[in-house]
């Protein structure tokens, strides 16, 4: 039997082109000694919960810079929860305004994180989370 | 863990799916239970490789496979398991392979897997032969296998896969990179992809002149034996294959219907020839090695103290004794 592995779910939804931030966090990941599966640009909630189900994934982690947040986040753990994967821990990062974080927190998103966040927080977060899911 | 869980695949469920292959590839004790009862439903699926060096295609390549197989009038269930390389620095992994495998991802009969080496230095994941056998289990008629990104030696993926697909890319390297021994005489097919880049149809030549060397050779064992053969061999040869060396341009879906349509054809010729069963054996037996040689020393470890281990290999690092000197002590301990 070998160490269980955090696996991660890195993907883009929505129109926004933008993936230097889900790289780098997926490079950062990486270097943690997690295993980061990354799908590209403009995913929709389905294939994003369709990815993380072939895969097994932990967390799926969720980049967003469009402003479409609000619309979408609640699309992708909706699809997650009818796919029985309730325990994926959620993380997003991107341009999330303030007031609606409390929203996005109360709907099942673990962490929002903002421009400039340090990475190893990000990795630090991912492993609490993790540990929690394999108590359980 | 959960008795239901077989029950649950054999179903097509997804998600008892999913984590059967995780169960798998950690080699959980549950994993390990689930291999075993799955083990009599296996040896149907065909196995295909795909290999060939980093950026050349590999994963374009197999969504358009996907696709086409997809298409096939028999509707049959296409599984891909792709391996990217492990950092051997932090243990972590980037796994991008479906980032050109989103077209069929959403198809029901349609199960991609992404699989980090951990380590091991083949082209394959130690576990790779394992989440294939559930696939096979399941169900899927095709699984297909990709490697990491190959150079010349990475050539586990013939020991697992019916099939053999080198995918090789204009402009690699003169005509000397394809006489020499490794990945390219692994191959059942040759794909040149990115045909449409410049100096493929040199690259196409070199190949299907290394490809004619071989057949000749194989031709002149089998058929044109006579001073070494009796004639009754003659009769009696087995079909040759002779690997094609097929063009495409995977981002474009050109030339993958030949491919798809070769692999057809050499899964008919395993199937015809009995060279099907051959390779399953083979592929049996290399699984069987590979489990008593890690279970050897598995058991062995655990009846050596540290000590003694430490002990003896800090006489090596000390240059007192050799390393061969070194593992017949530690055989004796």
């Amino acid at each position: 039997m070998t160490e269980h592995k955090i696996r991660v779910l890195i993907a883009k939804p929505g129109l926004d082109g933008h993936d230097r931030g889900a790289k780098v966090i997926a490079r950062a990941l990486r270097d943690d000694g997690m295993e980061v599966i990354y799908t590209g640009l403009r995913q929709t909630p389905e294939m994003i919960a369709e990815a993380a189900l072939q895969e097994d994934v932990d967390v799926v982690g969720i980049s967003i810079l469009s402003g479409a947040h609000n619309a979408l986040i609640p699309q992708v753990i909706e699809k997650l929860r009818a796919n029985g994967q309730e325990d994926v821990f959620l993380f997003l990062g991107g341009i999330i305004p303030q007031d609606d974080i409390p929203a996005l927190l109360a709907g099942g998103v673990r962490k929002v994180y903002g421009p400039g966040t340090n990475t190893a927080q990000v990795c630090t977060d991912i492993r609490e989370a993790f540990a929690e899911r394999i108590e359980a | 863990m959960k008795p239901t869980l077989l029950d649950e695949l054999r179903k097509g469920d997804r998600l008892a799916l999913s984590r059967l292959l995780t169960q798998v590839e950690r080699d959980t004790p549950s994993g390990r239970a689930a291999l075993e009862e799955l083990f009599p439903a296996t040896g149907h699926a065909h196995k295909i490789g795909i290999t060939g060096p980093p950026g050349s295609g590999k994963s374009t390549l197999v969504n358009a496979l996907v696709y086409a197989l997809r298409s096939l009038e028999n509707d049959p269930k296409v599984a891909v398991v792709a391996v990217d390389p492990t950092s051997p620095f932090s243990g972590g992994a980037i796994l991008g392979d479906r980032v050109r495998m989103l077209e069929s991802q959403s198809d029901p009969k349609v199960f991609i897997r992404s699989m980090a080496s951990r380590g091991a230095l083949g082209g394959l994941a130690e576990r790779t032969a394992a989440v294939t056998q559930v696939f096979d289990a399941a169900g899927y008629d095709f699984v297909i296998i990709e490697t990491v990104g190959a150079g010349q030696s990475e050539v586990d993926i013939v020991r697992l896969a019916h099939t053999t697909i080198v995918v090789d890319i204009p402009g690699t390297g003169d005509d000397i990179q394809s006489i020499k021994a490794g990945i390219l005489e692994i191959a059942d097919i040759l794909v040149v992809n990115k045909s449409d880049h410049p100096g493929a149809d040199a690259t196409l030549r070199n190949l299907s002149t290394m490809v004619a060397m071989g057949q000749r050779r194989q031709y002149s064992a089998t058929k044109h034996g006579p001073s070494l053969s009796t004639p009754k061999a003659e009769t009696e040869a087995e079909p040759a294959w002779y690997v094609p060396v097929l063009k495409t341009i995977a981002a474009e879906k050109t030339g993958i219907e030949r491919l798809a349509d070769a692999i057809l054809r050499h899964g008919a010729y395993l199937r015809e020839s009995g060279m099907w069963e051959q390779k399953e054996a083979a592929a049996l037996r290399e699984t069987i090695i590979k489990m008593l040689a890690s279970t050897l020393l598995k058991n062995w470890r655990a009846r050596i103290p540290d000590e003694e281990l430490e002990a003896i290999l800090a006489k090596v690092s000390a240059r007192n004794i050799s390393p061969q000197e070194a593992v017949e002590r530690l055989l004796a301990l």
